[in-house]
């Protein structure tokens, strides 16, 4: 059998293909000349001939020829494909046949096409490609075209558009060639057709072909300004004097402005015995002075004269600076300008809606963070600042049930639980210990709670080290979910997002549905009244304490998913949470979920501002809630009547 | 409601008096001998830089206890006016610093300089850091001494008048108003750490111990004179605040703090006793901080960031809320002790296979103990005095705490 095919093979290369006119290397023997030594003229003539051959074998070949692996064998004067050269031994392809061979390397002689060349032939090997049966080449081959765009690529592309069979593809290279035409197609009713088909694309490669289409330059002129004008420039408004001078001194069109840098310069070039025209160095010690001096020199003749700002501005006043389109065709700069603005909505709706996407992202996270804290301070009205370290707590928990488990989503999936118990833990510790003798002193709560979170933070540095640990989110949390090109959000957001809204319905179920909730409710209104109707009120604070000390835990698991896992990490989040549930109002889970969401909005939206500055919306946002305060000093959703006085 | 502290008028003890004049003899003292020691050698320029901080920090606690001990009003943001202060003084430091080593730069160019051309020259030498070389607006002031002197009063007064003004008037109380004071610091900080604050960003100002004029005086002179100074600072301001909480002023301030609805019933106007007590705290930390920052030597705004305030609050309930002396005694007892431990001072302790390092544990002992402290022994160190004063004197009114006196405790689910 193996015979057989190794025979059949060795035929079907050893034999000329029949019925076919010429092969590969004849073409090229044609050209040798110009396959030798190609130029970027010259180059056109081969290229076209092999593409007029219509001959598979022609892109292996471009190929090949712009990777500069083609030889010339001086035995036989043809052209080969160069597959490994070793100690003098040079092994070859036939172009045609593929049949491999050996031969003297010094008998070879290497074809170098230079840049410009090889770009030549680049261009060619793109409509093979896009042709190609292979769909990821032929997608290569349109991300070549989208790269460098050039009027040539339209015909190609066009022709190849009807064949295609896959729909994606084939809309992408319409999407392209629609592209391609509206900044070189030939007529200008093409091109505004193709223009307004851009309208609503917020793709960049969109964006970039209608910019491309409405590049201009600057022009100064006397009169009326000519050509299709894109704007008129009136000096101090649209650009400052000072640079519309210096355009008219780059022109040639006034005598450069002197600077006092300049007329330093020339005054110490002009220093004679301690002394500038007559007027001691010492003196020169305000610009006045120096001024004077100055134009003491010029009229002297040493130095060019200085220009007044009477000059500078009849200069400015006898010209008029504009800019005109590089395009000529008034028509296609309008709908261009027109479709711009198009654009330039959509992607400005979309940047909204990829905002509210993180502004929602955020207000999830400071949710999580602050709703434990809105059932130990907002419910009990224990002031707690170890809440940022019970977020640290379980945070580390999630990292080293990682270190024990390496399997990511089992991990996980143990780490929520146990976060939940081990902060919870911590909290009841720390309720029953401290804070249960401090119930009617909230301020020397906030600090005993205080001196617990440093020791707590200072604990964590000791044990894990000042360095961030990673806390690694499984494969199925990693990505984002991509709307569009502007719009896109990451799967470990959506999922805390999720976390979120679930704590959000079990808290309300535990508080309202629940006999725990019932007896929360009770005490936290009248422990004295709860305590006679037989609920411990002992029992129910600790209960409390754990469930908010818990869901801290289980906020830490999920931040530390987003962030790292540091000793400082709730110490980062412990004003903001406060704050959260301070804005929302008190003893409100509704009211931590307004509060969250109001801080995330405005957070996000002061950032977009000025994106590089987060710092500034972080000043601006806290600003921003103290003068809140003022006027709504329990919160957006305050409670009324006794409940409020609890 | 006969209860004896709630009618009878707060007595001003002769412990009270004898307290200023204790502790002012005490510091006199106090002064003095670091004074013999250092002329002699026997303490290190350093460690009379850290005693004359620790003053100044003393300064800060006593103005901390007034507003939070004797008014009731936790602040957690004083530490803010205590940088502004820091800052207000620093930029004429700077400032007029970085004027003498231009001046001397520029004296070897051929022509003398133009006022432009020397402001731009500091402008760039200061500013170079943060990738700039204008002046921003706030610095309009920089090159008077005299009116930056100004700003470490008006500055910190002006952002309390205004901040005390808007929550005082609302109502804010409590807790909310610690978590408030907490944000205001918090966002001074975060607005200081850019880089286009007009403050460095995170730089901060340096080279703060360099005084100009003083450019041939050693650091030993110049470090125990700013000690004096700030000694001064002390007495001077113990005694203001002994006054202020002496006599109705502090009897009223007292009521504020135990109930603050009844003291508005009876008629005072509470939101501008209030405001007095913050301001004028504030003013004192300002000043505190402007003595503080020369002998640090530098400034940035992670001093004004909320853990700092903290601490402050954690010094004067250490030391004792309710009197003067024992913010004092907590201050300086606790960041002394914080240096001596983090410093590597302590001897480290072998705990079998485990060695117990100090830099490492000493935030957990300290938190730890102020734990212990608010739970078992809510009068801080200074209560010792009073076990002292009581077995001399057992029939005395005992003064109850900030907490202790108000009637919510009674009143409450118990």
């Amino acid at each position: 059998m193996l015979r057989i095919l190794i025979l059949a093979l060795g035929v079907l290369t050893l034999l000329p293909t029949p019925g076919r006119a010429q092969d590969l290397q004849t073409i090229l023997q044609l050209h040798t000349e110009e396959v030798e030594n190609p130029g970027r003229q010259t180059v056109g003539v081969v290229i076209e001939d092999l593409i007029a051959a219509e001959m598979p074998v022609v892109p292996v070949f471009l190929t090949h020829w712009q990777d500069r692996e083609i030889v010339l064998n001086a035995e036989d004067g043809r052209f080969y494909a160069l597959v490994d050269d070793a100690d003098g031994q040079a092994t070859i392809r036939d172009l045609d046949t593929g049949a491999e061979s050996t031969v003297a390397a010094p008998a070879l002689t290497e074809v170098r096409p230079n840049g410009g060349v090889r770009r030549e032939i680049a261009a060619a090997l793109v409509r093979f490609q896009l042709s190609d049966p292979a769909p990821a080449n032929r997608r290569a081959a349109l991300d070549a075209i989208a790269r460098q765009p050039d009027a040539d690529q339209i015909a190609p592309l066009a022709a190849s558009v009807e064949d295609e069979e896959d729909e994606v593809i084939r809309a992408d290279k319409e999407r392209l060639l629609n592209i391609l035409t509206a900044r070189y197609g030939d007529t200008t009713e093409a091109r505004i057709t193709a223009i307004e088909r851009l309208s609503g694309r917020i793709t960049p490669d969109a964006r970039a072909a209608l910019s491309q289409v409405l590049t201009t330059s600057d022009q100064i002129g006397t009169g009326e300004p000519d050509g299709n004008v894109a704007q008129v420039y009136t000096p101090g408004d649209e650009i400052t004097r000072a640079e519309a001078y210096g355009r008219l001194v780059d022109e040639g069109l006034a005598p450069a402005p002197v600077s006092p840098a300049a007329i330093r310069d020339a005054l110490i070039a002009n220093i004679e015995d301690g002394a500038i025209a007559g007027v001691p160095v010492a003196e020169m010690n305000t610009d006045a002075a120096r001024r004077d001096a100055y134009e003491r020199l010029a009229e002297a003749g040493t130095v060019p004269p200085f220009v007044p700002d009477e000059q500078i501005d009849a200069a400015l006043e006898s010209h008029v600076f504009y800019a005109v389109y590089d395009e000529d065709d008034p028509l296609v700069t309008d709908a261009a300008r027109a479709t711009l603005r198009s654009v330039d909505t959509q992607v400005s709706l979309n940047k909204t809606a990829d905002l509210a996407l993180d502004a929602l992202s955020l207000a999830s996270i400071y949710f999580l963070a602050a709703i434990g804290l809105a059932i130990t301070f907002g419910v009990m009205g224990v002031i707690n600042m170890a809440h940022g370290e019970f977020i640290m707590m379980g945070a580390y928990t999630g990292y080293v049930v990682q270190q024990i488990v390496p399997d990511y989503t089992l991990s996980l999936i143990i780490a929520l639980p146990l976060a939940f118990v081990v902060a919870g833990a911590a909290g009841i510790a720390m309720e029953r210990l401290v804070i249960r003798h401090l119930y009617h002193r909230p301020l020397e709560t906030l600090l005993a709670t205080f001196g617990i979170s440093i020791a707590l933070q200072q604990l964590a540095k000791n044990i894990f080290g000042t360095q961030a640990r990673p806390l690694t989110a499984p494969d199925w949390l990693s990505g984002q979910l991509v709307f569009n090109e502007l719009v896109a959000i990451s799967y470990i957001r959506i999922a805390i997002f999720v976390l979120a809204g679930l704590f959000l319905a079990l808290l309300l179920f535990i508080l309202r549905r629940t006999r725990l909730g019932l007896e929360v409710r009770a005490v936290t209104q009248n422990r004295g009244m709860a305590a006679s109707m037989g609920i411990d009120p002992d029992k129910i604070n600790m209960a409390t304490f754990g469930l908010g000390s818990g869901i801290a835990g289980i906020a830490g698991v999920a931040i530390g998913l987003y962030a790292q896992v540091t000793s400082e990490m709730g110490a980062n989040y412990i004003v903001q949470s406060f704050m959260t549930v301070v804005v929302g109002g008190v003893g409100n889970v509704w009211g931590t979920l307004a509060g969250a969401g109001l801080i995330g909005v405005l957070q996000k939206s002061i950032e977009s501002m000025n994106p590089s500055n987060t710092l500034a919306a972080q000043t601006y946002m806290i600003l921003f809630i103290i003068i809140f305060i003022q006027f709504r000093p329990r919160g957006i959703v305050a409670l009324r009547g006794r409940a409020a006085e609890a | 409601m006969t209860d004896a502290t709630m009618t009878l008028p707060h007595r001003t003890p002769p412990v009270r008096q004898t307290s200023t004049f204790g502790f002012l003899a005490a510091l006199a003292v106090f002064a003095v001998t670091v004074t013999v020691l250092a002329e002699q050698g026997a303490i290190s320029t350093s460690f009379v830089k850290t005693l004359g901080k620790t003053l100044c920090l003393c300064l800060a606690a006593v103005a901390m206890d007034v507003v939070w001990g004797y008014t009731g009003i936790l602040s957690l943001g004083h530490m803010a006016f205590f940088g502004l202060g820091g800052y207000a003084i620093g930029m004429w430091l700077m400032y007029a610093r970085t004027e003498g080593l231009v001046v001397q730069s520029l004296a070897s160019q051929p022509l003398p300089p133009t006022p432009g051309e020397l402001r731009d020259a500091i402008g760039s030498q200061i500013f170079g850091v943060v990738g700039s070389s204008d002046f921003p607006l706030i610095w309009m002031f920089a090159d008077s001494l005299f009116l930056q002197l100004m700003m470490v009063v008006l500055v910190p007064g002006m952002l309390a008048l205004v901040f005390g003004w808007l929550a005082f008037r609302s109502r804010v109380t409590g807790v909310y108003l610690s978590i408030l004071t907490q944000a205001m610091t918090l966002a001074l900080a975060l607005y200081l750490f850019q880089n286009d604050s007009g403050l460095r960003g995170n730089n901060g100002l340096s080279g703060l111990q360099n005084i100009p004029g003083f450019e041939n005086t050693s650091q030993a002179a110049l470090s125990l004179g700013f000690f004096w100074a700030s000694a001064v600072a002390l007495a001077l301001g113990y005694l203001l605040f002994a006054w202020v909480v002496s006599g109705r002023m502090g009897s009223v301030l007292r009521a504020v703090r135990d109930d603050e609805a009844r003291v508005r019933f009876l008629g005072y106007h509470v939101e501008s006793f209030k405001l007095f007590a913050f301001v004028l705290t504030a003013v004192v930390t300002g000043i505190a901080g402007a003595l503080y920052y020369p002998q640090a030597g530098i400034i940035n705004p992670n001093e004004i960031a909320p853990i700092a305030s903290i601490y402050l609050a954690v010094w004067v309930a250490i030391g004792g809320r309710g009197r003067l002396y024992g913010a004092v005694i907590g201050a300086a007892f606790v960041s002394l002790l914080s240096s001596w431990f983090t410093g590597g001072g302590a001897p480290a302790i072998a705990l079998g296979g485990y060695s117990l390092q100090w830099t490492d544990w000493w935030l957990v002992l300290l938190g730890l103990s102020f734990v212990a402290v608010t739970l078992f022994a809510p009068k801080g160190i200074g209560g010792l005095v009073d076990l002292i004063a009581d077995r001399r004197r057992p029939d005395r009114q005992g003064d109850y705490g900030p907490d202790k006196g108000a009637k919510r405790a009674e009143e409450g689910a118990e």
